[in-house]
């Protein structure tokens, strides 16, 4: 069986990753690249668990070959950060104050499909942020904490452009204040 | 590791042709939500995989200048949804293709692969054949083209020979212009799902728009293939639109269709689906185009 090296960019650095044919970029980014955020779950492109962005959009990496991935720029969860503060990005710090995590093996590839969503700029309604994440099951909060985080994240980048944006029930999935729940954030994140 | 054979990357059209010529085990590969899966399954295992998935020459949708749309096979269902054509001539086939699976499978899924795995259930299928969509395919041995309608031999079975690589989709202008399409898709989910039945109409109305000048149904999963439903067509054809027209439609639909049980639903169910959603997608399809329908 062939083996061959493919170049790719990986999370904005440049990479050059000796592969089998018959391997999938599931298993590359996982066991050369170490990027264990991807995670394997049905194999069979059905959970969305793999997903990563492949040139911005998101890709099921369990069905799709790493030589078709030659040339192509490749972003996981561990390439994200804030472009300020070199931490956790908006959409992630959503996920976390909307409690859109339970065991988190899914929330890899949802946090990915939410950039993806969130970075067309379009002021999405729940019901249309529902269909784009039906690729990606979650078996533990059930779906409501994270298109409540998503319509968030959405709301506040369309904010910062100044395209207006109306949550339709515009409350947290508390009932809590924004300002409270930041504050709750920042006493997670601190200890870290 | 998927267990393949060996792989080709294929530089041209000819290249591929070639090397499904070299080896019997040899299969074409494009999106790969089906066929890697099938290799996965046990179904495909061992098989070559020549591959298209990255060969600029099939991708893509164009108009002509006598007004044919031509679909290169290696469009992903998004960029069929997504393309300004296919929202001016044909919407309800970027509609229906958008039903596909989930976001990530319509991402590299391609509409040659679903109509060239011969599935009936497949989204885009019933939408070609209401289209009469014409196939163009290249092999060893020269060019040929095949009509939609003689194109389904049986379920997953095709008339491509195994070495002929798809080209291009030509929708001819007179199978669209004027007509106003709907597709339902009745599944048990709403995602990631394969149709339990799948039902395409499209109309197109006279200058009054109370009168159906010409009408095409096409089904999924209704048979072994997926199949037009030319008696009813016939029947609904001229008449003024009612209530009652829609519900003798679906009726005669029923009569070109030969459903089966399996697992998903009961041919009785299959039935019932296939008269409702005729009606349904009638319905629809004469108010998009602008008709008004009253008891």
């Amino acid at each position: 069986m062939a083996k061959r090296f493919i170049n790719l960019n990986v999370n904005g650095k440049d990479v050059e990753v000796g592969i089998d044919d018959r391997e999938s970029l599931l298993d590359t980014l996982r066991n050369h690249l170490n990027l264990t955020s991807v995670k394997k779950g049905c194999e069979v492109g059905e959970c969305g668990a793999c997903s990563v962005l492949i040139d911005g959009r998101c890709v099921d990496t369990c069905i799709y070959l790493t030589v078709w991935a030659q040339g192509k720029k490749i972003i996981t969860v561990e390439g994200l950060k804030d472009e300020k503060t070199d931490g956790l990005t908006d959409i992630q710090k959503e996920f976390i104050k909307q409690a859109a995590v339970q065991c988190g093996f899914c929330t890899p590839g949802f946090i990915l499909k939410a950039v993806e969503i969130v970075g067309e700029n379009k002021p999405y309604t729940r019901d249309e942020i529902k269909k784009l994440i039906a690729g990606n099951l979650c078996r533990c909060t059930g779906y409501m904490n994270i298109v409540t985080a998503i319509e968030h994240a959405i709301y506040n980048n369309l904010k910062q452009k100044g395209i207006k944006y109306e949550i339709a029930n515009n409350k947290s999935s508390f009932n809590e204040d924004e300002k409270i729940l930041d504050e709750k954030l920042e006493k997670v994140l601190s200890n870290y | 590791m998927f267990d393949i054979k060996w792989f080709h990357e294929a530089e041209s059209v000819k290249d591929a042709i070639e090397k499904l010529k070299s080896d019997n085990d040899a299969e074409i590969i494009s999106g790969g939500t089906d066929v890697l899966i099938w290799v996965r399954d046990g179904k495909y295992a061992g098989k070559a995989l020549v591959s298209i998935h990255n060969l600029n020459e099939l991708k893509g949708i164009s108009l002509e200048s006598n007004g044919n749309v031509i679909i290169k096979p290696s469009t992903t269902f998004y960029n069929i949804t997504n393309n300004d054509i296919i929202k001016k001539c044909i919407p309800s086939l970027g509609e229906a293709v958008d039903m596909v699976g989930g976001p990530q499978t319509r991402q590299t899924g391609t509409i040659g692969g679903n109509i060239c795995n011969g599935a009936t259930s497949a989204e885009s299928a019933s939408t070609m054949v209401a289209l009469d969509a014409e196939i163009h395919l290249e092999g060893a041995n020269g060019n040929r083209v095949v009509k939609i309608s003689d194109w389904y031999t049986g379920p997953g079975k095709t008339v491509r020979d195994r070495c002929e690589v798809v080209t291009k989709f030509v929708i001819k202008k007179e199978n669209y212009e004027g007509f106003v399409g709907h597709y339902i898709k009745y599944g048990k989910r709403n995602a990631m799902e394969i149709a339990t039945l799948g039902c395409s109409v499209l109309v197109k109305l006279d200058s009054s728009k109370t009168k159906i000048e010409d009408v095409k149904i096409a089904y999924g999963v209704a048979a072994p293939t997926p199949i037009r439903a030319k008696s009813a067509e016939e029947f609904a054809k001229g008449k003024h639109f009612n209530e009652n027209l829609l519900k003798e439609f679906g009726e005669k639909a029923l009569s070109d269709c030969n459903p089966r049980d399996s697992w998903r639903a009961s041919k009785v169910f299959r039935e019932h689906l296939i008269v409702m959603l005729a009606k349904d997608a009638l319905r629809e399809a004469i108010k998009k185009a602008g008709g008004k329908i009253d008891g």
